[in-house]
């Protein structure tokens, strides 16, 4: 059976001990959340129906499409599991797939399952449900735009993490291993956001009845705006800012007492180091990383756009 | 498809296959967690983890070095962690551009890249091991009684149990736009990137549709099964001497290695 790892599940025992323990008392904590709320308003009928979307999630991950020359885009299917099962169920349909891809293909770990549960499961999920739920009221256009820009931020936030977890870990620096994931991910998201575009505009028309406001998200939307708006705004503000100043984030986790002390100052080695395509100052870099965002926004919208007028 | 194309699990009775799935899953963790706490460098100790490993591979019977063929797949994972290289001070041993980067090898980035390799590696193989000597359902039961929450354990052992099923529909989606797609020779097939982009979002979208519909109707049929919120299970998973004497020895290994690592 053919199967492709996918490139943001950290592997076993690649984050150090301390941060790999910290994420999973981040991801207990979030999904003992989730299961509380879900056994509380779900009933027993909705157990099996969450069971085969993860498997529908499982599956829809090996659906392709080819890019460039061989590479092949694919779905990651966090935002797409927010919005058509709601937060919680959505998180824990995520869990799942993460779970048994990590236990029955060796595709991540088990100590660092909390991490990958984090980055793919938990962010992606808060991201796409607070971005959607925020425009829930808008049209369709608006909708899908939306649901296209949290895909590709949802790829990016992963990423993000992942780096953190890595500089953290003292494996990475965040000079070279923010640009080099952000980077190749920013296109992967663009594959992920085109997916997720299509596959709900299909939905919409074809089913909208599954797509109906059930009492489920009615309930406590305004708190999965914030938090998804929240998470957003730690992204844009975050990429740039750790890629080109680095000793600021690093003065701040040494102060919270994060950063171990086996890796102290992992950048002494160049010191004169500057990314020339960020500029020099946080405040322009920050700008930088808006306006970039921006630009993605702009040309999913139209592809959001011309999507609606074909179909 | 057969239900397990995704399967690791190789038949077979030896000592390791009848052990108890729960003993077999903590042990896994232990043995996970203790390369984590292995020491950089500890090349005895990881030396000593891998005879564990060979043994425990020779005990369940799938050949002296099955874990280790099959640990190949999951080598290209080396990739992530190529940044540890140049991310550790000490003595430079090499310098050169790449891109915009002035990189720099240190011995002890060297050091440390080389010992997460090896940690990982051994650990996956481990994981390895578990799967090929114990079937799905056993390892979601274990979870089930080492506390995991039932919720959780019940949607895993569903994803399981439909995965080859809406795989396969996966496969009827691809096959049905491969033979959609035909190209002449030397010309290229399809629209562009976000025609073709569309047209996979449309494939999981009716996977979604066609998922949903049938989750209903597996819900009723096991509903008419007498299915009462919760998953039933045939076998009594008890724990036996054998399992009890199998952990004590296992954990005192496991002591013994991170003794080892920290002479």
């Amino acid at each position: 059976m053919h199967y492709s790892p996918a490139p943001l599940h950290i592997p076993e025992n690649f984050l150090s001990i301390m941060v790999s323990v910290i994420c999973w008392l981040i991801t207990a904590s979030v999904l003992s959340m989730a299961i509380s709320r879900t056994n509380k308003s779900l009933g027993e009928r909705q157990v099996p129906l969450m069971g085969v979307m993860a498997a529908f999630i499982f599956a829809a991950q090996m659906i392709n499409f080819p890019v460039i020359g061989g590479t092949s885009g694919h779905l990651l299917g966090g935002v797409l599991a927010a919005i058509t099962l709601g937060p919680w169920a959505g998180m824990l349909v995520m869990t799942a797939v993460i779970a048994v891809q990590a236990l029955l293909f060796q595709d991540g770990g088990l100590l660092v399952m909390g991490a990958n549960i984090l980055n793919m499961g938990l962010v992606t999920v808060a991201i796409g449900y607070g971005l959607y739920r925020g425009v829930s009221g808008g049209s369709r256009a608006l909708k899908l735009s939306v649901a296209g820009i949290a895909a590709w931020l949802s790829v990016m936030a992963g990423a993000l993490f992942t780096s953190m977890e890595l500089w953290l870990s003292g494996y990475a620096k965040l000079q070279i291993v923010i640009p080099a994931m952000l980077g190749i991910h920013a296109l992967i998201g663009v594959g992920e956001a085109l997916i997720t575009v299509a596959a709900l505009a299909f939905i919409l028309q074809s089913r909208p009845d599954l797509l109906g406001e059930n009492s489920e998200s009615a309930r406590g939307s305004r708190g999965w705006v914030i938090a998804g708006g929240l998470i957003s705004l730690v992204v844009v503000f975050l990429s740039p800012l750790a890629s080109s100043d680095p000793d600021g984030l690093e003065r701040v986790a040494s102060d919270l007492g994060i950063l171990g002390s086996g890796q102290s100052a992992p950048f002494e080695i160049l010191p004169d180091y500057t990314l020339p395509f960020l500029g020099a100052t946080p405040a322009s870099t920050v700008i930088a990383g808006i306006i970039g965002i921006l630009v993605v926004g702009v040309i999913i919208v139209l592809i959001g756009q011309g999507m609606k007028a074909k179909s | 498809m057969h239900f397990d194309a995704f399967d690791r699990y190789h038949e077979s009775k030896s000592f390791i296959h009848r052990l108890d799935p729960r003993v077999k899953v903590s042990m896994t963790l232990a043995f996970i967690l203790s390369n984590a706490l292995l020491p950089d460098g500890a090349w005895s100790a990881f030396a000593c983890s891998w005879i564990f490993l060979l043994f425990v591979n020779l005990f369940s019977e799938l050949g002296f070095v099955y874990s280790l063929k099959r640990s190949f797949i999951a080598l290209p994972f080396a990739l992530i962690a190529i940044t540890v290289l140049f991310s550790v001070p000490g003595e430079p041993l090499s310098t050169f551009q790449f891109l915009m980067w002035n990189l720099t090898i240190t011995d002890a980035g060297l050091l440390r890249f080389i010992s997460i390799v090896i940690r990982s590696w051994l650990s996956v193989q481990m994981a390895i091991l578990l799967v090929a000597t114990t079937r799905f359902p056993d390892i979601v039961h274990a979870l089930e009684h080492l506390r995991v929450p039932s919720i959780l354990t019940t949607i895993i052992a569903f994803l399981y149990r439909y995965l080859f099923v809406l795989a396969d529909e996966v496969f009827r989606l691809l096959r049905a736009r491969e033979s959609r797609s035909a190209s002449a020779a030397g010309s290229r097939s399809g629209g562009s990137v976000v025609w073709r982009a569309r047209v996979a979002g449309n494939m999981a979208g009716q996977l979604f549709i066609r998922s949903y519909e049938r989750s209903d109707r597996v819900y009723n049929a096991m509903l008419s099964r007498g299915y009462a919120g919760h998953l039933q299970t045939m076998s009594p998973h008890e724990l036996h001497r054998v399992d009890y004497v199998t952990t004590a020895l296992a954990l005192i290994l496991i002591l013994i290695l991170q003794m080892i690592g920290r002479l």
